[in-house]
């Protein structure tokens, strides 16, 4: 008897598709983008979104947290006052950390999404999954215009995280409800 | 061989079925509501994209690209994942599929397995088979759990429990958790964060589907709003996918169109809070061990159908169940699958294969044939074409049936006017058995339409009478 592998190719074959049409892509390929529209299409989604000139500055008010740092993120990031927590973190110190402090690998102005790859600054998955709070540090220069561009811009072989917004469920009667498994907080912080 | 379990045993057919759901008006209230609101939230999200049209067209000719060329995609993939330390599975059917994730979770040794919402899963009924096996599937996306724990059946593809209002979860809720909840969407919410904390915490095996699987890379993509899934796909040891054939893309490129047209279409979002793309496995990073399950389970079948196959362009956004007349009265559930509304009523009866079935072959006649399921469509399905070419494969499946009789006959006298202008005459008499202008019970075979409908009492004079008299 075949393999499942080899019945199921062969069923394709015999279906015989033909050929299809080159595929057109005449849709927008670039977004207008820019840190206005980003901060606003983050704010729709009930995020908390900052504008500022300075991280070490903004981050002073987490003194008395304890936050999850990854490597990668920069010492003038890991201001006073608070407790920061590095690798290696047990599930379970992770599930009690206040929060986590990130950078990021790409946004996308079109959609306000921040997109993590696991690089510098960003850790493992479960970093940015476990605390209830996030904050998120955007450079200006990490916005895309749109979901295209975006995607030119990451390496699909990472693993990916694309996060617009905080934790939230439409399965109560299709109303948007923010605050599920996810962090229930999510701030994003640009710099400019 | 077993029968496709992407229909219930027992169902009854949709008019039946239809019949009792119509009858139900909290069910009735409750989509109402939901439906209205996602319907407006919809268009406006869509309204908002210039270029909608051409991310449509463009979806729909990736999503043919990929049917045309499933054969040579479907290898690349199996290398792609395999190159990056995955473990691909092919399934012919629900069984083979459902054998190979149970013999997985044992080879694990895991008692209880935590859930991504999936639909192929479902499809397949696999929490039943694994269940069979001694291993508990524990769903995690809220919507699934509140059909879980109420011991209930998926109303929708997207929030299978739909059919419940918020007072409705509340009780469930209340009932299967034993705690005390307000019946706020808020706390509902809470509810279920504290319920599943744990079993993400300490749960060993997770399974999910896939909403893309992208050929040259190996990459899989999840997208969801709550956060269960990352937590399925980044905090267990082994992770295994079910995923249908027809979900793939060719590249990383094409996500672009679909990660655009899906969000919009389904919960009405320039983007759902979370998508999650892994390639194999990422040492450090997720789990270590991941399994691609890939199932066939009538898609080749359905793949032969050169009008059909189309239906395997869906990308489950469920934005044609929202706009559906039809499935806004009659609910989910009366389809007898996890697949329904519109798009459920062209791939059930497909998946299935027998239109022999009355069950299956019952679907393809859900439908009004307003055309708004084909309207909002991301990946541009015909629905309504689709529709009547499975109704004219009912009829030939048949046989010689009373409706067959009745479609020959009719064919026989508009052949000829002479004829035609007789049956009219003829026609003329029902209106004798009408009442208020309304014909509520003809003789058989005619009652068979009347059953569930009023038919209009014929005028006195036909038109072509009327016109010879007068204009003639």
């Amino acid at each position: 008897m075949a393999s499942a592998r080899e019945e199921i190719l062969r069923r394709i074959r015999a279906a015989r598709v033909p050929r299809a049409a080159p595929v057109v892509r005449g849709y927008h390929r670039e977004g207008p983008g820019g840190v206005e529209l980003f901060a606003e299409r983050v704010a729709d989604y009930r995020a908390v979104v900052r504008t500022v000139p300075d991280v070490p500055e903004a981050l002073k008010a987490l003194a008395g947290k304890r936050i999850v740092a990854p490597a990668g993120v920069p010492r003038e990031w890991l201001v006073g006052g608070v407790t920061w927590l590095r690798e290696p973190l047990t599930t379970e110190e992770l599930d009690r950390a206040d929060g986590v402090l990130t950078g990021c690998a790409v946004a996308i102005a079109d959609t306000g999404t921040i997109v993590l790859d696991g690089g510098e600054a960003q850790g493992r998955r479960a970093l940015t999954l476990l605390p209830d709070y996030h904050v998120c540090v955007v450079r200006a220069d990490q916005i895309a215009g749109s979901v295209p561009e975006a995607l030119q811009r990451l390496e699909p072989t990472r693993p990916l995280t694309f996060i617009s917004g905080p934790s939230a469920t439409s399965d109560i009667e299709l109303n948007r409800v923010e605050g599920v498994h996810g962090p229930r907080t999510l701030e994003v912080l640009i710099v400019t | 061989m077993a029968r496709n379990p992407v229909t219930w045993l027992g169902s009854p057919t949709f008019p039946k079925a239809a019949h009792t759901a119509l009858a139900d008006t909290q069910l009735r209230q409750n989509l109402r509501k939901a439906t209205g609101t996602i319907r407006a939230r919809r268009a406006a999200a869509v309204a908002e994209m210039t270029d909608w049209e051409m991310l449509r067209v463009a979806g729909e000719q990736i999503k043919d690209d990929v049917l045309a060329r499933l054969d040579t995609l479907l290898v690349q993939l199996e290398e792609s994942v395999t190159a990056r330390g995955g473990v691909v599975h092919w399934a012919r059917d629900a069984e083979e599929a459902n054998r190979i994730v149970l013999d997985l979770c044992r080879a694990e040794n895991a008692r209880e397995v935590v859930k991504v919402k999936s639909m192929a899963t479902a499809e397949i009924g696999l929490n039943e088979a694994l269940e069979a096996g001694g291993v508990q599937a524990v769903e995690t996306d809220l919507a699934e759990l509140i059909v879980q724990l109420g011991d209930d059946r998926p109303s929708h593809i997207l929030v299978p429990a739909i059919h419940r209002n918020r007072s409705e979860i509340r009780e469930i809720f209340q009932r299967r958790m034993g705690v005390e909840v307000s019946d706020e969407p808020a706390d509902l919410a809470e509810a279920a964060r504290t319920y599943l904390r744990r079993k993400f915490l300490t749960t060993k095996v997770a399974i999910s589907g896939a909403n893309f699987a992208v050929a040259d890379t190996g990459s899989i993509v999840v997208l969801e709003s709550e956060g269960n899934g990352r937590m399925c796909l980044t905090l267990p040891e082994t992770l295994i996918t079910v995923m249908g054939i027809e979900k793939l893309v060719p590249s990383w490129q094409d996500l672009e169109v679909f990660l655009q047209l899906l969000p919009r279409s389904s919960t009405a979002e320039r983007m759902n809070p979370y998508t999650s793309v892994w390639t194999g496995v990422t040492p450090g990073d997720g789990p270590q061990k991941f399994h691609l399950v890939l199932i066939d389970n009538g898609r080749t079948a359905t793949l032969t159908d050169s009008v059909g196959r189309q239906a395997l362009r869906c990308i489950r956004c469920s934005a044609c169940l929202n706009v559906c007349p039809v499935y806004e009265r009659t609910g989910g559930q009366s389809y007898g699958s996890v697949y329904p509304g519109p798009i459920g009523a062209i791939l059930t009866p497909q998946l299935v294969g027998d239109l022999t079935d009355p069950q299956a072959a019952s679907l393809p006649y859900a439908s009004s044939l307003c055309g708004a399921c084909f309207e909002v469509c991301p990946v541009r399905i015909d629905i309504p074409s689709v529709l009547t070419h499975l109704r004219a494969e009912v009829v030939e499946a048949k046989g010689r049936t009373a409706e067959s009789v009745a479609m020959a006959a009719a064919a026989w006298v508009f052949r000829e006017s002479s004829r035609y202008e007789k049956a009219q005459k003829a026609g003329s008499l029902a209106r004798f058995l009408a009442r208020d202008g309304r014909i509520t019970s003809l003789p058989w075979p005619g009652s068979r339409w009347t059953s569930s409908r009023d038919v209009p009492a014929p005028p006195a004079e036909s038109f072509r009478a009327w016109w010879r008299k007068n204009r003639g």
